[in-house]
């Protein structure tokens, strides 16, 4: 009985722990039996029953996805999921690739490198050719191993470190972490928005820790100063006061912020408070923080972000995403979304390009598309004119947007 | 058969458990009939299984309740990952992938070593505390380490990669937040259960032993041990570092099935702590076969029913409890000694048996 006491304090304690430091993204806080485990593809069950018969037929390209729908970064693996199974339904709807249609199915991983191997395995065992994900690049790093020993087509809508496509099978539509802090480094020093500039970012973080030290990199050559850079942890995310308080002290112009919106409306929120208002510069991890519950969206006025994709934008091809999403899924799609979006078109247009056929093997297939991909030329939510070279990274220009009168304005 | 003792015979029957399970996928695997799903889950299963069995050591027999089994975890799985990164080209795979279970398994024996020291002469539930105190800094520790390697030789920093200084030909080995990529995939289903095999040796021998009978007599009676001459903190410390070390194995294990290794909550964190102590419960506090039956199970039911999609953790959850209720809740004990397959089997009399007709 005293034995069973003391587990259930303990286990009391650790739900007290887990609420304390829940609603970030790069913490996982589901419960421990959770922890075991995750929830599913919901598109899988009918997805599958359908791709039986439809495999049989041989019309029908099975492509697979992976990321996180449930624990704490479940927000970017349904938001990549609801938007390519929309992009599967519209290409479906319009006769599908080469009047092959698309068969679309998305496996959980938790955002867990070793549920991203089990989900892998399972789509394998679904007879998957093409795979768009992993969502998230520790989960991606681990299942690139698997797609290049299989050789099958991988594509990463969001996985965004250098290693998440090591090998040729590889691609992305996102900018990788390298790019995206040498990128944020050229764009404050060429529009001269500062000289100054603090660094709050995540060091527990792979893709924060990642933007940052390539923004250090490059931040000299732009003639910047980085004048403080302080980290938080996954487990110290709720108060950034004393990191405010060194940027302010040192006289920064500008914060640089490489993190997830959750932590930056924290930190725009004290910044408030302290009186302390210089500019926020942040990368695409911002976006979506004017959706953030709670939040005051006019701390964010002002607030600039480097992101491929901004929901309202003007050109039509947004504009009708943007429409089709809100009445599929009912919120404004993120930049995860139009990636995965993308993504679909990408594997499209360089099947289209390749002529290959759903009932060649995966690995023909893969063999074919990685040549196609690099020659094709992409109009897209994240850019126009994407094309990919044969490390994988997409050309295409970043751009900035900053929020103005509560939303996103490009600049 | 009949020369051999109760506990001999008992021993035999958890070893021929996975034994036989072992032949039974090596058949289906050689005739084609596993699918990748279950060929994937096949050395996770063997960490898990380790991971419970060995935490059923310092939880079910020295009685301690310990929440940082996932931090000996990282630790080993670092300490052996770092090695075979450093070692990749220098050694064939099989000598460099002994080397690194053996190193995983003394790191994580010596920090064992150093949190028991001074924990395990307290009386209470303070292992508990510390131990889970344990796994969090270690967890951050490592997100914060760099580590690079060039031709002049170590750099260490806590601060970023830049600090290291390197050379241009040098190598970021660990990267802080993102931990060691690339580490080499030596781990296999054989490795895993030959890994299994000994650990259920090791905790078996080690219970049936006469340090085992001093172990158990301090988590039954600490006074009367005491007062027996039974050294209890050397004993506490035998145990719990055994159980550390094996830990540090599973680790490294881990850490080479995987190509990247990163010091996630999600995986080294309390989570995973409190997972493995749900499969020592739910298999029976001190008991090493339903250690290693529970780890099975409860790995693969979640990953079986994926088909069941949204209802996937539904289930999960209501599986637990009626395994717990099963297991422990008093009616249902007498009700399985009642209707237990062996007495029905064999109708021998004993004291038992006639109490309950």
């Amino acid at each position: 009985m005293k034995k069973f006491l003391s587990i259930a304090v303990a286990s009391a304690m650790v739900a007290a722990a887990l609420t304390g430091c829940g609603s970030n993204p790069s913490s996982d806080s589901t419960a421990p039996t959770e922890g075991t485990e995750g929830n599913a593809a919901d598109s899988g069950a009918s997805a599958e029953n359908a791709a039986e018969g439809g495999a049989a037929a041989g019309g029908v390209f099975k492509i697979g996805g992976i990321g996180p729908v449930t624990g704490a970064a479940a927000v970017y693996g349904q938001a990549v999921k609801n938007a390519a199974q929309l992009a599967v339904d519209e290409i479906n709807a319009a006769g599908g690739i080469n009047g092959a249609q698309i068969e679309f199915n998305f496996q959980d991983d938790e955002h867990d490198a070793e549920k991203a191997v089990n989900a892998y395995n399972t789509l394998k065992d679904w007879d998957m050719q093409v795979l768009l994900g992993t969502v998230t690049s520790t989960p991606c790093t681990a299942v690139v191993e698997k797609t290049h020993e299989d050789n099958l087509f991988h594509l990463t809508p969001s996985g965004s470190a250098v290693e998440s496509i090591q090998y040729d099978n590889a691609f992305r539509v996102c900018f990788s972490d390298p790019n995206q802090g040498t990128a944020s480094a050229q764009y404050i020093g060429e529009n001269k928005l500062a000289t100054k500039v603090a660094v709050i970012y995540n060091s527990s973080d792979v893709y924060s820790s990642g933007i940052y030290q390539t923004f250090a990199t490059e931040a000299p050559n732009q003639g910047l100063e980085i004048v403080s850079a302080e980290a938080f942890t996954a487990d110290s995310n709720t108060d950034f006061s004393v990191q405010l308080q060194k940027a302010k002290d040192a006289g920064a112009e500008l914060v640089f912020l490489p993190i997830y919106y959750t932590e930056a409306s924290i930190i725009l929120g004290q910044a408030d408070k302290m009186g302390f208002d210089p500019l926020f510069f942040g990368c695409d991890g911002l976006d979506g923080i004017l959706a953030v519950e709670d939040f005051d969206t006019s701390l964010a006025e002002g607030v600039m972000l480097l992101t491929p994709f901004a929901a309202d934008a003007e050109d039509e091809l947004t504009q009708n995403f943007v429409k089709a999403y809100q009445d599929s899924f009912g919120d404004i799609p993120n930049q995860f979304a139009a990636d995965a979006y993308d993504g679909i078109y990408a594997i499209k247009a360089a099947i289209e390009k390749a002529g290959v056929t759903p009932d060649m093997s995966a690995s023909d297939i893969c063999d074919a598309l990685k040549v196609s991909m690099t020659e094709i030329t992409i109009d897209g939510l994240t850019g126009s004119g994407m094309t990919w070279g044969a490390d994988g990274e997409p050309n295409k220009e970043p751009k900035a947007v900053k929020i103005t009168d509560g939303a996103y304005a490009a600049m | 058969m009949n020369k051999m003792n109760k506990t001999t015979k008992q021993n035999m029957v958890t070893y021929a458990i996975v034994i036989i399970a072992y032949i039974i996928v090596m058949l289906l695997g050689v005739t084609g009939h596993i699918s990748s799903l279950m060929e994937g889950l096949l050395v996770p299963l063997c960490i898990y299984v380790i991971l419970a069995v060995s935490l059923n050591l310092v939880v079910g027999i020295l009685g301690e309740l310990s929440l940082g089994h996932a931090g000996f975890m990282c630790v080993g799985a670092f300490a052996g990952s770092f090695f075979s990164m450093c070692t990749k080209e220098a050694m064939p795979s099989g000598l460099r992938f002994l080397l690194a279970l053996l190193i995983g398994a003394a790191v994580a024996a010596v920090f064992g070593i150093l949190i028991g020291i001074p924990v395990l002469r307290l009386r209470g539930d303070y292992l508990a505390i510390v131990t889970l105190a344990f796994g969090e800094i270690i967890k951050n520790l490592m997100n914060v380490l760099y580590i690079g390697r060039d031709e002049t030789g170590f750099h260490f920093s806590m601060k970023d990669s830049m600090a290291l200084g390197l050379s241009p030909e040098g190598k970021t080995i660990i990267n802080g937040p993102q931990g060691i990529t690339g580490t080499p995939h030596d781990a296999s289903f054989t490795i895993g259960v030959v890994l299994i095999l000994l650990t259920l040796f090791m905790i078996l021998n080690l219970i049936h032993s006469r340090d085992g009978r001093a172990i158990m007599a301090i988590r039954d009676n600490r006074i009367a041990a005491e007062s027996i001459g039974i050294n209890v903190t050397k004993y506490k410390l035998m145990a719990f570092t055994l159980s550390a070390s094996i830990a540090g194995v599973a680790g490294v294990l881990y850490a080479h099935n995987l190509s990247t290794l990163t010091a996630l909550p999600k995986n080294f964190g309390y989570n995973m702590s409190i997972m493995i102590l749900v499969f020592v419960v739910l298999g029976g506090i001190g008991n090493i076969r339903g250690s290693v039956i529970s780890a099975v199970v409860l790995t693969l039911l979640p990953e079986l029913l994926r088909g069941l999609s949204d209802y996937r953790m539904l289930i999960y959850a209501v599986v637990l409890i009626a395994m717990m209720l099963f297991n422990w809740s008093p009616k249902a004990v007498t009700f399985r000694e009642r209707y237990s397959l062996k007495r029905l089997l064999s109708r021998k009399e004993t004291p038992d048996n006639h109490a309950a007709q």
